[in-house]
């Protein structure tokens, strides 16, 4: 647009930094925070600009953690929830991967039956089924382990109906040629399906790695060992005992901590992120 | 359904295929969902022992318990604040940011990194912000001369989850929106201004109608995420109180099943629920269905 309109111009860096103003301030108060030491939050006020005391607090929260919360240190936590989140993203990847190829590629009796028993799942969230999906996972005796933490987490039919809507844009020609040179079905999976999905794989990896790595409902449920916590779950029993005692600046710095790894993978990945959002959304 | 004019003629290897998902899905969600249909029929004594079969009892229980109907409302007064304020407030950025070429990347980086913030952390960030004790806001607004206090007030409580929620999907919307508007044709707006239509009344009269699909699209995804995913930030802020005043759907579930004990009441609540995800996925559906025949 050709257009010069200096004060709409004005205007709209106004609206965008007042918008950026909004979206920072939280975390900045969360950061000064934990700079501080916990006697200066008894004068009743937060302070506004760093304390002395950054070392200190973070050194503390993620080497040794607040034993009267009955927390572990920090970095067993954040160890806990990369895990997770890592499996959570790799274990949705293969799965829906082999189950959109079998569906898009092949047919079979109840292949329709197949395909609405899965994307049924998108209409379940886990919140709304809490109570038997923990009694099932309670009987299977997977209570405190990695598996009951990811295996309910795993099985939602998002990324399979991504891939269904991606296999299907691929041409059939593709498919034709392999089959005229001898390739057979995992052949061509393999050797053409797989790395035509590339970044598609990996503009899910980082939508997913973000949805494993802020779940806390279901960690709540299915961990009561601490050896298990995530960092989001661990927080909250942070938090709760905060208001107790002043103990502000430990838990401002747990929140930092719990809160750079996915946020640094959105800033660094964010033109395969943004790719992911807008094509699982349709 | 679709499926590729040439296929694969193996007999087994599909169902090999599925066999994951397939499983994770059966054991993980249709059974349990089965099991919440089937013991929201049912009442369970104290202890455990026997379960007796009793229609809709459950049912009606809820309906004519003020509590449930309370969390009904308020839910519903939750989901849609949360969704105009922050669809509203996504959009000015949005706007703001396609009309600022050069820059644009750097505001875009600088708005959409909450959405990787767990809601649980968004709500300690506010519960913060909005301490009584120690909050900065409280603090300013006692200068102002409102007592602030949202453990015992209601209404405030309400205000502080309505926020922290819709901090939280800006960046959700924002980004949907920037792609709606990026794809509104160059041409069009040109030739309105040629015509001599000036920005405001270019916005309302061709882009405002041309971002429709995006903007109902989110409306179904708002009112998903503010029934659905706010679980952590009522839990990390309010814990449904005071006084039930934020107690949503969700929170009730988990507060009537795990806390209260209550089985066949929280299990009718999530079958309720069920249904609503239900309703608010099949219009989806249809909305992307048409939505790709664009």
């Amino acid at each position: 647009m050709v257009e010069n309109r200096p004060w709409l111009t004005f205007f709209t860096h106004l609206v965008l930094i007042i918008g950026v103003v909004i979206v920072v301030f939280p975390v900045y108060l969360a950061f000064i925070a934990s700079t501080h030491s916990g006697g200066d939050f008894l004068r009743g006020l937060v302070p506004l600009l760093p304390g002395p005391n950054a070392v200190e607090n973070y050194s503390k929260m993620l080497f040794e953690g607040i034993s009267t919360a009955g927390a572990p240190p920090l970095w067993i936590m954040l160890a806990n929830s990369t895990l997770i989140a890592i499996i959570i993203a790799i274990g949705k990847i293969i799965i829906s991967l082999l189950s959109a190829y079998a569906i898009v590629f092949f047919k079979f009796p109840f292949r329709l039956l197949a395909f609405w028993i899965i994307f049924i799942t998108l209409m379940l969230p886990v919140e709304v089924r809490i109570i038997p999906t923990f009694a099932v996972v309670a009987n299977l005796g997977l209570l405190n382990s990695y598996l009951g933490l990811t295996l309910p987490l795993i099985a939602s039919a998002t990324a399979t109906f991504l891939f269904r809507q991606f296999f299907l844009t691929v041409p059939d020609e593709l498919m034709e040629a392999a089959r005229v040179d001898g390739a057979g079905p995992m052949k061509f999976f393999r050797d053409i399906l797989l790395p035509l999905s590339r970044t598609n794989i990996a503009a899910l990896f980082v939508i997913l790695f973000i949805y494993g790595w802020v779940q806390y409902l279901w960690p709540l449920l299915v961990t009561t060992d601490s050896r298990y916590y995530t960092v989001v779950m661990g927080i909250k029993r942070l938090a709760a005992t905060a208001d107790a005692e002043p103990q502000w600046h430990l838990v401002m710095a747990a929140v930092v901590l719990a809160m750079l790894p996915p946020v640094l993978v959105v800033i660094f990945m964010q033109r395969l992120f943004v790719k992911g959002l807008v094509e699982t959304e349709k | 359904m679709q499926t590729k004019r040439t296929i694969f003629p193996n007999k087994l290897l599909p169902y090999f295929l599925l066999l994951p998902q397939l499983a994770v899905t059966l054991i993980f969600f249709i059974w349990p969902a089965l099991q919440a249909v089937k013991s929201s029929f049912e009442r369970e004594d104290p202890f455990g022992f026997r379960t007796t079969f009793i229609w809709f009892e459950n049912y009606t229980r809820l309906f004519a318990d003020p509590n449930y109907v309370n969390s009904l409302s308020r839910t519903a007064v939750f989901a849609v604040s949360v969704t105009i304020l922050s669809m509203c407030v996504s959009l000015l950025l949005a706007v703001a940011v396609n009309r600022v070429l050069r820059t644009n990347r750097v505001y875009t980086t600088l708005l959409v990194w909450p959405y990787a913030v767990a809601p649980v952390v968004v709500g300690i960030l506010w519960w913060f912000i909005f301490n009584p004790t120690i909050g900065i806001l409280p603090y300013m607004m006692r200068g102002l001369g409102i007592a602030w206090n949202p453990r015992v007030n209601g209404d405030q409580a309400m205000i502080l989850v309505i926020i922290a929620a819709s901090w939280k999907q800006i960046s959700y919307n924002f980004l949907f929106f920037v792609a709606g508007l990026q794809s509104v044709p160059q041409s069009l707006t040109e030739a309105a201004a040629i015509d001599g239509a000036g920005p405001f009344k270019r916005f309302f009269t061709i882009v405002l109608p041309l971002l429709s699909p995006t903007t109902f699209f989110l409306l179904i995804v708002n009112i998903n995420y503010a029934m659905f995913d706010t679980f952590g930030i009522i839990d990390a802020t309010t814990s449904g109180g005071p006084n039930q005043a934020t107690n949503t759907l969700v929170y009730k579930v988990y507060a009537d099943g795990f806390l209260g004990l209550n089985i066949g009441s929280s299990a009718a609540q999530s079958v309720i629920l069920m249904l609503i995800v239900i309703a608010l996925t099949a219009i989806q559906f249809r909305f992307i269905e048409r939505r790709v025949q664009y």
